[in-house]
């Protein structure tokens, strides 16, 4: 030991001022005191930050001043290349953007270009569907449910949340194949029928999931540190939510009710009884008791159209538009041709155009589709919600603390394959 | 004075059709009746209406149709551009999808711009949510909106060249790649 202490040369007082000594001249050195703005990059490797997103942070201590996100880190050119392919191919191209919701990509894209098309889909695929975004909808908030915890600094609720989470998967590989890209949804109805025992393997997960939301408040809801670090913080009026169009779960955390699913419905949805859960507390809280409120609502859903699953088509009639079954693809001689024309050629969809929203997960996911006639579309936007909710995030992040941002940004659900696109 | 013709205009037209459901057509005509020279053509198709406006118009239709009584177009769902073609003039649309958060109404605006003076007045003062969409229209289209508050590049690098969805530009972008 005394060996080594020998080594330790002896503190030098003036190595250790803050003056700053032998700089080359080549450098400019700026002699600031401590206690102005400091300007901090958070992310894009941040934990927290859920991905790839940058905040450029100007903070006065530990109090945030401005705030201002930075994305573009996860762009991938997806609206781009959905003008070079078919209709069909843009599915799974869809998968890859809200990758937590992806079902509810795959159905906002495939709806639109059945309304171009005006094809009329199945009852039973239009069950199916509803059946499977709302399984993907908990699904999606159970990841937040976890990881929004654990930004917060919960540890086990994660491991719950993915334990849940994980039946759900299951469930959906079970009927297409795809955990975390499904691609289920077609133009013209499903890829497949749902599998046999499908059912009663919902069932059981209908069965089992309220005693696991008992869990998730118990683990908690209840809980001191979380409640002080959410209630209050991350305040959006509801005027200024609507202002800066934020939909979904954080909008009705500011007390709006709306819901698309009621606004506007579409696969029927109309005909399903629940509720839209509101909270008009405005901050994190309120966002957070929402989502959890919601899940419950979805499963109610689940519930009602299992019961509604009966016999029927899962396509829709348009041997043009729809993949023939390959049973009549080795029997028919004309499904046979139309097999070959719709992968090789692709099929026409008439011109025109149509904004199609629908209740994604994070709120109103719209799909935009230009067609100018021929297989292939000549526009294709999304206007995804996390990119939407993402932009209020400096209004809501005035006079926050740098952990306040942390709790902000779990409580918008963001996801920024969707973001960046 | 012209403002309360303007109101009492569209209550009465609200009274005249379904009270519950204002289909969107009579948006069309609430426009075409108070200011017909700030919109042009009206599209019905597909169950969704399409009215283009003039460009230096737009931010007094947006106003107008979020202030209106009957029409409450409260909520800027979505803003996104469409390259038509190099050859084609006028060669850009900016369109804007509006949403009635107390109605459950939509529609669609749509301006058209030209490539040579490719400039949109931006409605960032009727809803802040433009603020990005508009920003990522620029980016990807190169359209400018005057008066926007902060027009920069929001998806891809500053110092991109060009912009990614024109119909011109290649799909993988132009090659070989520099740095330089």
């Amino acid at each position: 030991m005394s060996a080594l202490a020998a080594q330790v040369p002896p503190l030098n007082k003036e190595l250790m001022s803050t003056s700053v000594v032998n700089i080359p001249p080549q450098f400019e050195v700026v002699d600031r005191p401590l206690d102005t703005q400091m300007t901090i990059s958070m992310g894009p490797q941040h934990p927290s930050t859920h991905g790839v997103l940058r905040l450029e942070l100007v903070l006065d201590g530990e109090s945030v001043v401005k705030a201002t996100p930075d994305i573009g880190y996860l762009h991938t050119g997806m609206e781009k290349l959905f003008e070079y392919r078919k209709y069909q191919q843009g599915i799974v191209i869809t998968d890859r953007m809200d990758y937590l919701n992806p079902l509810g990509n795959n159905l906002a894209y495939v709806m639109a270009v059945e309304k171009l098309l005006q094809i009329e889909i199945p009852e039973r695929a239009q069950v199916i569907r509803v059946l499977m975004c709302e399984l993907q909808r908990i699904a999606s908030h159970l990841v937040w449910l976890g990881t929004h915890a654990l930004d917060i600094g919960a540890m086990t609720v994660f491991f719950y949340a993915f334990r849940e989470r994980e039946k759900i998967l299951n469930l959906i590989e079970a009927a297409s194949g795809g955990r975390l890209t499904p691609s289920y949804f077609r133009i013209g109805g499903l890829m497949m029928d749902i599998p046999a025992g499908f059912e009663r393997r919902t069932k059981q997960f209908i069965d089992d999931f309220p005693h696991a939301v008992g869990e998730f408040h118990k683990l908690i809801t209840g809980n001191r540190i979380f409640q002080k670090r959410t209630q209050g913080v991350g305040y959006i009026s509801a005027e200024d939510a609507i202002d800066w169009g934020l939909s979904g779960p954080s909008l009705r955390g500011s007390g709006v009710t709306l819901d698309i699913r009621r606004a506007n419905p579409y696969c029927g949805y109309e005909k399903y009884d629940f509720e839209i859960p509101t909270e008009p507390d405005c901050d994190v809280w309120a966002r957070y008791m929402v989502r959890m409120r919601e899940m419950v609502e979805s499963h109610k859903i689940v519930q009602q159209a299992l019961s509604r699953l009966a016999p029927g088509p899962v396509k829709a009639d348009a041997p043009k538009v729809v993949l023939p079954d390959r049973e009549a693809m080795k029997t028919h001689m004309d499904a046979l041709i139309h097999h070959f024309l719709i992968v090789a050629e692709g099929f026409d969809v008439p011109a025109g155009e149509v904004y199609l929203p629908i209740e994604a997960s994070k709120g109103e996911l719209g799909v935009y589709i230009k067609s100018t006639g021929g297989p292939k579309p000549a526009r294709v936007h999304f206007r995804g919600p996390s990119f939407v909710n993402l932009s209020a995030l400096p209004h809501m992040s005035r006079g926050a603390m740098v952990a306040d941002i942390v709790a902000i940004i779990g409580s918008l659900d963001i996801v920024l394959g969707e973001i960046d696109r | 004075m012209e403002q309360q013709n303007q109101q009492t205009g569209i209550s009465e037209n609200r009274s005249s059709s379904n009270q519950e459901n204002t289909t969107p057509s009579p948006i069309a005509a609430a426009l075409q009746r108070e200011h017909p020279e700030w919109i042009g053509e009206v599209v019905e198709a597909l169950g969704e209406t399409t009215i283009t406006v003039l460009r230096e118009h737009i931010v007094a239709v947006c106003s107008f149709l979020k202030t209106a009584p009957g029409l409450e177009f409260n909520f800027l769902a979505d803003l996104c551009g469409f390259d038509r073609g190099p050859e084609e003039e006028p060669r850009f649309e900016v369109n804007y999808h509006l949403f009635s958060t107390t109605k459950s109404h939509r529609v669609r605006l749509k301006v058209l711009v030209n490539e040579d003076d490719a400039h949109v007045p931006s409605v960032t003062s009727v809803w802040r949510t433009a603020n990005w969409h508009e920003r990522e229209t620029y980016d990807l289209f190169g359209v400018i909106f005057d008066d926007h508050p902060d027009l920069r590049r929001i998806l891809l690098p500053d110092d991109w060249q060009g912009h990614a969805l024109r119909k011109d530009f290649p799909l993988r972008g132009y090659e070989p790649y520099s740095l330089e």
